[in-house]
């Protein structure tokens, strides 16, 4: 078993940036993530916002690193292929006293750095968003809020990680840690050992982070319900429309995401479960009303699909530290919004803190930066199409009708590390749209069985007991 | 004594009212063609169904050959003849209508294909 | 198919077809059920039938070139189609299109069922296609939801392959489907059926565990204390179909909202000339002989525009 120098725990948008970051330098690294795939736990129900660092205490961890994120995700997005769009938000007030809180909120976050902020009256709102509510006053407007696909992020971040030598273990759970000259990290695929141990896993920090000694913290899951609407009403707004924020989240809002859908909700509820990712009926109505306060015209036909994710909550602001009663080990935890965005700078966090724990590091000078960006039929002129299809033939052999997947797509998706139906979903959106897979996930079962040779009684949804089918004929 | 039917027959699913004396169906009403009345008597005498499945194929280009019986078979008998279905392999090429198992379970029908499958 | 051939029946000499799988039929040749063809061929056939005496026919008329797994990605309101298919994207301009594109089955989204989502969850018509077409079975303790054909055809196809249907829930008073699947699908085989019920969640973590079923009353509110739940590891949805418009809503045919049908005065008609849909695109019907019945009339409509624009 050889020594690895740092084994990162936890393959959610926070553990991939920082074994991208990572591998920049002469390390032998490891990431293990106890799910099937990266990005199964808290990332997959990530809303994609990336913030402009609005809404955040000024003295804040989390309003530092999201202001200096907002600006450092836009070179790894383009150099990793991951499209990333500026679309701004605003934050809407509906009364001349929540108006005046948009003054605080903007001189807050000025300090903090936040640019460009403005706040904008009913004509301007008319004229750059004209379904939101007559009833709205003021707003202010944050341009360099944008959007990205969270889980295309850490699937092209760990690709690039990986092709920089970092090994990647799925399936592996951490069931327990043992401290002498190293770490010994036990697993349910094996013992690892390490010299650092970065403790990325989410909603289960406390939980690893406990193994290694450190009990002084508690994640509490909070869940958040969201309703995403049909792709036809991919213009219902031009920007991401937020209330004001309340004490326990930024409210009930109403956005648009990288894959065209716009989104409604989330809620946000205190629960004790770290699995309950059930939708509730209350869920679906508080978000609708609340929706329908800053867009009238929101329908519930609109409704394609919903889910439910948990916000791993450790206090009011996160927890990023090299622990001294447990050198070497260093807690990455309660990483809930604005996680996504603040993730690059996290990553540049915990270099440092490495660096500072003693550990040298000395840059490589073959790190591969870049990486080509997935091809996306739904995302390119007919033109290119065209022009695929006459060099690659699969490319024309369409698999997802609602959402025009190629066979090729998918089986680059399996190439690049997919290994569920909701792997292929969230790398490729196949099986994503109106339908919901009706009519591709017989043919998804089978080219997923064909490419890891696997029998289709052994395809899962996404992973564990979430096999597709009990029984076959023969 | 009499009692109420829907006829299976075809989508129309009339409603019949059957007569029955002795066991035996003495009149049948509320069917819209003659059909319903033999289904009436089927159904209380003796109820038969056609029964529809697949089964396995060998070196096929579909895994599953479409069959049914050609003649109804009687409804108490239908899991058997599942069981029976599930034993089955075939290996040559069908159209419809190509009878996959003659004599099927001694019913006196055949077990047919419904598509075509080719190898 | 139909449309095709009534075209050319009607006079038309240069028809392609397009179809988007690798077989002609459509969703015919996995509805293996008997109860096809007692108005159109006065016989009682199965799906595959059905669809088998449509191609040949078709195949028999060298003036329909049929073009299998092609994909059309767009439509113009000039009736111009692009398709894509192995190895090239193609683009023809037709003097009229039928659009013959079927529907899809209504989801579990659609009706708002809260709860998880696990594996196990599948629409009627999935699992049809699992059972009768890839011989896999997708679950052993199975609960349908709503009372539609598809749902209570496949209750009964379940039992035959040896799982339990554990009930079928209907929200409804009366069943949505046709009165002879209930008997033949529900009652010969004892299956329990709720009518006035609904499934207010969904349970399981990675599979589904069990179902929470509510009775409701006439204005569908739940009925206080009438709670229980069913265990099972498979959830059927089988609440009804909407006819699959996309394409021509892309051409800038208005749809109605409810519907997702075409906003029309007339049967087959759009407000694009030249521009026809047929079967279940057009509305949702119960048998199939209706639908190559005014498929037939949709390529004799598209032969007459095509000789009233010469």
């Amino acid at each position: 078993m050889n020594l690895f120098d740092i084994v990162i725990i936890g393959g959610g948008i926070v553990g991939t940036s920082i074994a991208r970051e990572l591998s920049r330098y002469r390390l032998s690294l490891a990431l293990l993530e106890k799910e099937s795939e990266l990005a199964f736990g808290v990332s997959k129900s990530n809303s994609g916002i990336i913030h402009p660092g609005t809404q955040n205490p000024v003295n804040s961890l989390k309003g530092r690193l999201c202001v200096q994120g907002n600006f450092l995700i836009r070179k790894i997005a383009r150099d990793l292929g991951v499209d990333f769009k500026e679309v701004g938000e605003l934050i809407v007030a509906f009364n001349e006293e929540e108006a005046s809180r948009l003054v605080e909120i903007k001189k807050d976050a000025e300090k903090l750095g936040v640019p460009k902020l403005k706040i904008v009256g009913r004509k301007w709102l008319r004229i750059h968003e004209p379904n939101l509510s007559g009833e709205a006053v003021k707003a202010l407007y944050a341009p360099t809020a944008g959007i990205i696909s969270p889980y295309r992020m850490v699937y092209d971040l760990a690709e690039n990680a990986v092709a920089n030598g970092v090994e990647i273990h799925t399936e592996t759970k951490v069931e327990s840690i043992v401290r002498s000259n190293h770490f010994e990290i036990f697993t349910t695929k094996g013992a690892f050992k390490a010299r650092y141990i970065i403790n990325a896993s989410g909603l289960y920090a406390d939980e690893v982070s406990k193994m290694a000694g450190i009990d002084d913290f508690k994640i509490r899951p909070r869940k958040g319900e969201e309703f995403i609407l049909d792709k036809k009403k991919e213009y219902l707004t031009n920007h991401l429309l937020f209330p004001l924020p309340s004490k326990v989240s930024k409210g009930f809002l109403v956005i648009k995401t990288s894959d065209g859908n716009p989104m409604i909700g989330p809620t946000a509820e205190d629960i004790l479960d770290k699995t309950d990712l059930a939708t509730t009926d209350m869920g679906f109505k508080k978000v609708l009303i609340a929706a329908r306060r800053l867009i009238p015209s929101i329908d519930e036909n609109d409704i394609i699909a919903y889910f439910a994710g948990l916000r791993p909550v450790a206090g009011d602001d996160f927890i990023i530290r090299h622990e001294e009663k447990a050198p070497g080990f260093i807690n990455v935890a309660g990483i809930q919004s604005p996680g996504l965005t603040a993730a690059p700078t996290i990553a540049l966090m915990v270099v440092n803190i490495l660096k500072r724990a003693g550990m040298k590091l000395k840059k490589k000078p073959d790190f591969i930066g870049k990486r080509k960006k997935t091809i996306h039929l739904f995302a390119m002129p007919l033109e290119r199409t065209r022009k695929l299809i006459e060099k690659d033939s699969t490319y024309g052999d369409m698999v997802c009708r609602c959402e025009m997947v190629s066979i090729r797509e998918i089986r680059d998706a399996i190439g690049r590390g997919a290994r569920t139906l909701d792997g292929i979903k969230f790398r490729t959106r196949a099986q994503a749209g109106r339908c919901h897979g009706s009519f591709c996930t017989t043919r998804i079962m089978k080219i997923l069985s064909q490419e890891l040779k696997k029998s289709l009684t052994e395809v899962t949804k996404r992973g564990g007991a979430s096999e597709v089918i009990k029984g076959e004929r023969s | 004594m009499t009692k109420n039917l829907i006829c299976i027959e075809c989508p129309v699913s009339c409603i019949l009212s059957v007569d029955i004396e002795n066991c035996r169906v003495v009149k049948v009403k509320g069917n819209k063609c003659p059909k319903g009345e033999e289904y009436a008597k089927a159904e209380m005498e003796n109820p038969v169904r056609i029964l529809t499945s697949t089964v396995l194929s060998k070196g096929l280009s579909l895994k599953m050959v479409p069959v049914r019986t050609d003649k109804p078979i009687p409804k108490a008998k239908i899991q058997d003849a599942m069981n029976e279905i599930r034993k089955i392999r075939t290996e040559k090429s069908v159209h419809p209508g190509d009878i996959i198992i003659e004599n099927f379970l001694g019913f006196g029908v055949n077990l047919v294909a419904t598509r075509e499958v080719s190898k | 198919m139909a449309a095709a051939i009534s075209a050319f029946e009607n006079g038309a000499r240069d028809i392609l077809l397009l179809e988007r799988d690798q077989y002609l039929g459509g969703i015919l040749n996995q509805c293996i059920h008997t109860g096809f063809g007692i108005n159109y061929f006065k016989e009682v056939l199965t799906g595959p039938e059905y669809a088998d005496r449509f191609i040949k026919k078709i195949k028999a008329i060298p003036e329909i070139e049929i073009s299998l797994k092609s994909f059309v990605v767009k439509l113009t309101k000039n009736n111009v189609i692009t398709y894509l298919k192995p190895g090239s994207l193609e683009e023809v301009k037709a003097k009229a299109i039928i659009m013959a594109t079927g529907a899809r089955e209504r989801t579990r989204e659609m009706v708002h069922i809260a709860g998880t989502r696990p594996s196990g969850i599948f629409s009627a018509g999935l699992a049809q296609k699992l059972i009768n077409i890839e011989g896999l079975l997708p679950g052993k303790e199975v609960v349908i939801i709503g009372s539609g054909d598809i749902g209570l055809i496949m209750a009964r196809r379940f039992v035959l392959e040896g799982a339990k249907v554990k009930g079928v829930i209907e929200i409804e008073r009366r069943t949505r489907g046709l009165a002879r699947n209930v008997v033949q699908c529900i009652e010969d085989f004892d299956i329990p059926f709720y009518l006035s019920h609904k499934v207010s969640k969904i349970h399981g973590k990675d599979r589904v565990e069990a179902v929470e079923v509510v009775r409701v009353n006439e204005g569908l509110n739940e009925v206080p204390d009438s709670k229980f739940k069913i265990e099972c590891d498979t959830v059927l949805i089988s609440v009804g179909l909407i006819p699959e418009n996309e394409l021509i809503e892309m051409a800038g045919v208005e749809l109605d909202r409810k519907t997702n049908s075409p906003v029309s005065g007339e049967l087959n008609k759009t407000s694009i000339p030249g521009l026809f849909v047929c079967g279940n695109a057009f509305k949702i019907y119960d048998i199939v002989d209706s639908v190559s019945k005014d498929s037939s009339l949709a390529g004799r409509r598209a032969v007459e525009h095509i000789a009233g624009q010469a």
